[in-house]
């Protein structure tokens, strides 16, 4: 027999859970009544998301969210970070755990379709690569047959390591770890003798090794990683908001309009920069925001010139090359829509 | 419901008045089924109400749902397969291929486990004053670090000192141990060991029926069967001396440095070592504790008994104690069973490729469908360790108390 007091506890739970409940498209309004954004970034990717010894985090995709943060409440510290593993990060987003996902996540058409994702735009074009220790006497990646490989479980690297080593008929072990850096460790052992992932993150990961000078990076690249932003699937003002974040950065670059002389630039003569710097139109007002915000975010944050060069570029100790990353009318693939 | 009406209200004023009958909703058994069928409605609607919102709010994402994701092809590889398997093979297959892992490793971890804890449990009653203090110290150590750690510390402290491949430890250049693993021959059966096996099949019937024989003969006369001897003759000796007159049909294939890695033979790999290592070194010590504690259940005038009755020690451990203490044993060795079948999913954090770390953990994150994956390993926990409860409460009933 079911005492009465089982069956008020049982409607407590009952009401509780039901009021819990995930509710799609209603995302910017979550994130104004809580005054931050909840962002997903990497558990610890120098250039990309790496938290200092003070416990601030800094790098590529930490400063995308920054950017967002700064449109939506002026202030680029409206963010609260969570960091996450390969594993872990798609379901975190589903799930309403958090806003934006910003850690280094490449675009695929089953994200985007099946797991009802919206990437938001590319922040960098990457592709996949071989670091191995230079013992191994290996010059290219078609010299790994019979080799163990660590990879990072979850992740488009490990569909694709599978793909090129079945496409080559060479044969492979491979050791999938959750987290970088037990990829990293197990290479350093000698548990694997290679590490694959994205190019960007090889760099990241070698000069986080005891000796970084006996490793090297592999010529080869065998696949396509553009990174983004993601966002959940049917929240379309949100949607907006992250990519026009993004691509606010990208033609402030083209437009020469960087932090430091954005209250110059809003003196321009040209257009585009008075546009862009909400001098003139309301922009603002299109995407909810305030006229100024994309002036905000660049003075805040910075254009996306300036965040590569201090995340992974010159500024840092990774030194990447723009490469593909590099404005369309430089030789790369970075190109923004027009603000008009 | 005659009878239930009068136990209320006052016995002299119904002897005299006709009862009335109370309202049907003060019936205590009426009551009784009725918030039973409320609860139930409530429990089942609730239930549809949950499906019914994660159904809409899945669409409302645009997530795909359902089960037809176990057909399509993985694309990922895994270290360690018990059944065939590769990059082609189906999401399907994967699971089987975790699912074996984590039995795998689980099943080997049972074993371990109460071998060592029945030993160490017995050890630690022992009169012998170092050999019981080892025991309890060996006890107090493992059961009171986290498992987590204890895992970490095999994998990441003590296999990661293993040297690389080339220079591997060599036992008689055929079985070889470096960071990789273990490397051992591997058996190459050719044609004609299958009468061994049928051999080994005749064997075990040979003793089944002659432990029975000598079990009642014993009963019957009393006197007694080397049967130990015997069985152990049989089992070893008839397939051997098959296997010596269908002209050895077994060749060893051995690991070879071939490139990177030693090829061929069979490989423990440390991700499995390491987790098997810390399973069974963690339950053994609360085996351990439960072995004591049944040991020391049974009471000391059953001890006292044997003795006088001139039997040794160690036979009135095995035949007089044990049998006892095995009452008191088995229903809390289940709940260490269970516990070490869960544990088992610690995995994930070394990367063995068990059912969570490579069905709910790559699986999922390769297709998405969070709920499905998580769904099926827990139906999957859920029936292993009912599984497990099942057979134990099986073989507890048999060793249990005949009541008479």
């Amino acid at each position: 027999m079911i005492p009465i007091k089982t069956l008020t506890t049982a409607a407590t739970v009952l009401l509780l859970t039901t009021t819990g409940m995930v509710q799609a498209g209603v995302t910017l309004d979550g994130i104004k009544k809580n005054g931050f954004i909840k962002c997903g970034v990497s558990d610890g990717l120098p250039g990309f998301s790496y938290a200092d010894e003070k416990g601030n985090y800094n790098g590529i995709d930490v400063d995308v969210c920054r950017a967002v943060a700064a449109a939506v409440f002026g202030d680029a510290t409206k963010v609260k970070f969570t960091p996450l593993t390969a594993k872990e990060r798609l379901t975190a987003l589903q799930s309403g755990e958090i806003d934006v996902l910003s850690r280094n996540t490449t675009w695929t058409s089953s994200r985007d379709s099946a797991q009802g994702m919206n990437f938001t735009g590319i922040t960098y074009y990457d592709g996949q690569g071989f670091l191995v220790n230079k013992k191994l006497g290996v010059k290219n990646a078609k010299g790994l047959d019979g080799a163990t490989v660590c990879v990072q479980a979850g992740t488009t690297t490990e569909l694709n390591l599978s793909d090129y080593f079945r496409a080559n008929k060479m044969k492979y072990t491979p050791i999938s770890y959750d987290k970088s850096d037990e990829s990293a460790k197990s290479l350093e052992a000698g548990r694997c003798d290679v590490l694959t992932s994205d190019q960007s993150q090889l760099y990241a990961q070698r000069i986080k090794l005891a000796k970084p000078d006996d490793y090297i990076v592999l010529p080869d690249v065998i696949s396509k990683e553009p990174l983004g932003p993601v966002v959940r699937h049917g929240d379309d003002d949100w949607f907006d908001i992250v990519k026009w974040t993004l691509f606010v950065m990208v033609n402030a670059e083209e437009l020469g309009i960087t932090s430091k002389n954005v209250e110059e630039m809003k003196k321009s003569t040209n257009p585009d920069v008075k546009r862009l710097l909400g001098v003139e139109g309301d922009k603002g007002k299109d995407f909810g925001l305030a006229n100024d915000w994309m002036a905000v975010v660049i003075k805040q944050v910075g254009n996306y010139g300036e965040i590569f060069e201090r995340n992974v570029g010159k500024g840092s100790s990774l030194k990447i090359e723009r490469g593909l990353n590099a404005l369309w009318n430089q030789g790369g693939l970075q190109y923004a829509p027009p603000m008009r | 419901m005659q009878d239930l009406t009068q136990i209320s209200g006052n016995p002299m004023t119904e002897s005299i008045s006709t009862p009335v009958k109370p309202p049907i909703w003060n019936n205590p058994q009426v009551r009784a089924i009725a918030f039973q069928i409320i609860a139930l409605v409530a429990t089942v609607a609730f239930g549809l109400y949950i499906f019914q919102n994660t159904q809409t709010n899945l669409r409302q994402l645009g997530i795909t749902s359902g089960f037809d994701f176990l057909s399509s092809q993985s694309g990922f590889g895994i270290v360690q397969s018990l059944i065939p398997h590769s990059e082609s093979s189906s999401y399907g297959r994967v699971f089987w291929v975790a699912l074996l892992n984590t039995l795998l490793v689980s099943v080997l971890g049972v074993i371990f486990a109460t071998l060592l804890g029945f030993i160490i449990g017995i050890a630690r009653l022992s009169k012998n004053w170092l050999i019981s203090r080892l025991a309890l110290a060996y006890i107090e150590t493992f059961r009171n670090i986290p498992l987590l750690l204890q895992i970490f510390f095999w994998y990441f402290a003590v296999l990661r000192a293993m040297p690389a491949p080339r220079q591997s430890f060599s036992l008689g250049e055929a079985a070889f141990l470096n960071i990789r693993g273990l490397y051992l021959p591997a058996p190459q059966f050719q044609p004609g060991f299958g009468w061994v096996l049928v051999a080994l099949g005749i064997a075990v019937v040979l003793v089944i029926l002659l432990s029975r024989w000598a079990h009642q003969r014993q009963m019957a006369t009393g006197q007694q069967f080397p049967t130990f001897q015997t069985v152990l003759a049989l089992l070893l000796g008839l397939p051997l001396l098959i296997f010596w007159l269908t002209g050895s049909p077994l060749s060893w294939q051995y690991p070879a440095l071939q490139g990177f890695n030693f090829r061929g033979g069979w490989v423990i790999i440390p991700e499995m070592a390491s987790l098997l290592l810390a399973l069974s070194l963690y339950t053994a010590a609360f085996i351990a504790e439960i072995v004591r504690a049944g040991i020391q259940a049974v009471s000391h005038g059953q001890t006292e008994a044997s003795f006088s009755l001139g039997i040794n020690s160690s036979k009135t451990l095995r035949l007089i104690i044990l049998p006892q203490a095995l009452r008191v044993i088995i229903p809390p060795l289940t709940n260490q069973y269970l516990n070490l079948t869960k544990n088992s999913s610690l995995a994930a954090a070394i990367g063995y490729p068990d059912l969570v770390s490579t069905f709910a953990g790559t699986v999922l994150n390769q297709t998405g469908q969070a709920i499905e994956c998580i769904a099926i390993t827990m139906a999957v926990y859920l029936t292993i360790s009912l599984l497990i409860s099942l057979l134990m409460n099986l073989y507890n009933r048999r060793v249990a108390l005949v009541e008479r």
